[in-house]
């Protein structure tokens, strides 16, 4: 029996991809939710990394391995293949070099999963498509000058950043979610349209 | 659970089978003074050491009871932390914690009397290191029967026993939580102690270290080098905070020597009340054995790396913002280590504008950080 239902729909979805027993880091890791889960559920072993105190004091209260700290400077200290995973869960549209913070996740974790907002959904294109207004979300709740999101990011615009810094995407779940609850679905028909999350995972090619 | 036991002494180490310091010298016999809170349970696995700041002692906690709150009693430095229901739980935990060797509330160190001529060592009291205080701890625990330690956590100089025993003594170490530590001191760190030293030996009366007999201590020089470390121990938020430039008694300058500002009178009666309390040359020994204190190395070569056989140690490492003695810059230093070599390690960075102390001062934060993680290791 899981307790899938206590956690967002999107951490759901990453949850079950993780293999049980392994070693898994995930970025920003907020109130340490997904971990704690994986834990549980998966019997992982851990390590999250959050920037806000508060956050990660609750992490560490709730008895999981958490350090405060800059998630692109902490990645560069461990050594090559420390973790089996390594999840960046709705994080990339705040990160200020993705290309080279992949580059580090590939050489530290076996698969990266990330997860992003779809900036393509049909709702932000009819915004901007027949407002003219810099489009707001759900997802993306804030407004052009006061958002951490320093990324708008598309399904597509991924697949082909992810081919052009040399990974391959071994798995692609669009899903489309209810924020008032943690509940959501996967979009199997017209995902660049209507998923309102891209969840990949992907894999540093062999030469 | 059990009401608290008064101190209790060890004595082991008896001539011809002295103690055999890190510098190579011998001392013996060791007397460790210490003091227990809760009950161990059976299989003895649920005791937690506690290392103490330099010029602390085992006295952690009255541990009152309800009722006697208003008994006069001295208070112990974790007072806040350590008791029945407490972020370090009595009611679950056996709660040791020992005078470290080298200090004089207690344990032996250079104000003990020596062996041969039942006189106060003074200086013939050889160097310590912070690892011959761990080594006392350990046959402090071998007599007590512990083969394992729940955890282990210390602040400041307890930071770096902790960090000693988890590079001497592993397997003995199921989590580790230092704060407001080091793997090795700066310079400033060094230079404050040297002047702390400075002022002891500059006082006519500190006569080599030969003045148990003579009616007159280096009381002077003793101050002085706790009006220093005190000044390290704070911020300059907190001294802002606490005494601007505020006069001490009077509307005006003295134009003279005598106190004029708040700060200095607080800072005289730091050093006066330190005066009754700690020996001279204690505070030498124990300044010096924090300077020479360098886990870097060993620390570096203590992980499995990718090897799961070897043992792993559960950190939580923790600093303060304001700590300028031992700035955050340096607790980054040991967690990065510490991911090197494959240990498990959390680590948080609690805002507080009181400086090093911090670790002292009552704080829900830091009570549930380590209640939540002791409570989560197997």
């Amino acid at each position: 029996m899981g307790l899938t239902e206590n956690i967002r729909f999107d951490l759901q979805i990453i949850g079950s991809i993780i293999r049980p027993g392994s070693k898994v880091l995930d970025l920003g890791c907020g109130n340490g939710d997904l971990l704690a889960w994986l834990e549980k559920n998966k019997n992982i072993r851990g390590t999250g990394i959050e920037q806000n105190e508060e956050r990660a004091a609750c992490c560490i209260a709730r008895g999981l391995s958490v350090l405060q700290g800059d998630l692109n400077e902490e990645v560069d200290d461990y050594p090559d293949c420390s973790f089996d995973y390594v999840i960046l869960s709705q994080t990339l549209q705040q990160v200020f070099e993705p290309a080279k913070l992949l580059h580090s996740l590939a050489r530290i974790g076996g698969k990266v999963i990330v997860s992003f907002p779809n900036f393509s959904h049909y709702s932000i294109r009819a915004q901007l498509f027949f407002k003219g207004i810099a489009p707001r979300s759900d997802q993306l709740p804030y407004s052009w000058y006061d958002s951490p999101n320093i990324r708008v990011i598309t399904l597509k615009d991924f697949r082909k950043f992810s081919r052009d810094v040399g990974y391959t995407i071994v798995r692609e779940t669009a899903i489309n979610t209810n924020p008032q609850n943690h509940m959501g679905h996967v979009v199997r028909f017209l995902t660049d349209l209507r998923a309102t999350y891209g969840i990949f995972v992907i894999e540093k090619q062999h030469e | 659970m059990e009401a608290k036991k008064d101190r209790q002494f060890y004595t082991y180490a008896f001539p011809p089978e002295k103690m055999i310091l890190e510098s190579g010298a011998e001392l013996g016999p060791v007397t460790v003074a210490y003091e227990t809170w809760g009950n161990l349970t059976e299989k003895k696995d649920n005791a937690i050491l506690l290392a103490h700041a330099f010029t602390g002692d085992s006295h952690v906690t009255e541990n009152l009871k309800k009722g006697e709150e208003d008994k006069q009693v001295r208070p112990g430095w974790w007072e806040f932390m350590v008791g029945p229901g407490k972020g370090i739980d009595t009611d679950k935990y056996f709660v040791i914690c020992a005078n470290i060797l080298g200090s004089c509330m207690g344990s032996t160190g250079p104000g003990s009397p020596a062996p041969d001529t039942g006189k106060p060592y003074g200086l013939d009291f050889p160097m310590v290191t912070i690892g011959d205080m761990v080594d006392t701890q350990k046959a402090l625990l071998d007599h007590l029967g512990i083969q394992q330690l729940h955890a282990v956590i210390g602040g400041s100089v307890g930071g770096m026993q902790v960090l000693e025993w988890s590079v001497r003594y592993p397997e003995m170490v199921r989590c580790a939580v230092p704060i407001a530590t080091t793997m090795r001191h700066s310079a400033l760190a060094i230079a404050f102690n040297e002047i702390a030293r400075q002022s002891i030996m500059a006082d006519p009366n500190w006569n080599n270290g030969n003045y148990y007999d003579t009616g007159k201590k280096p009381d002077m020089g003793l101050a002085v080098a706790r009006m220093i470390g005190h000044v390290t121990y704070l911020s300059d938020e907190a001294m802002r905070r606490k005494f601007g430039r505020r006069l001490q008694d009077k509307e005006t300058f003295s134009f003279g020597f005598d106190v004029d500002f708040q700060v200095e009178s607080y800072l005289r009666h730091q050093g006066n009340k330190f005066v009754a309390r700690f020996d001279a040359n204690s505070l030498l020994y124990i300044t010096k054995a924090a300077d020479y204190f360098d886990v870097v190395a060993r620390m570096n070569h203590s992980g499995p790396v990718n090897n799961r056989d070897q043992n792993i140690i559960k950190y939580l490492v923790i600093s303060y913002t304001s700590d300028w003695l031992y700035p955050t810059y340096q607790a980054k230093e040991l967690i990065r280590t510490l991911k090197r070599s494959g240990q498990d390690v959390s680590f948080c960075e609690i805002e507080a504008d009181c400086g090093h102390d911090a670790f002292l001062i009552p704080d829900e934060r830091l009570t549930h950080l380590i209640g939540g993680f002791l409570d989560g290791v197997d």
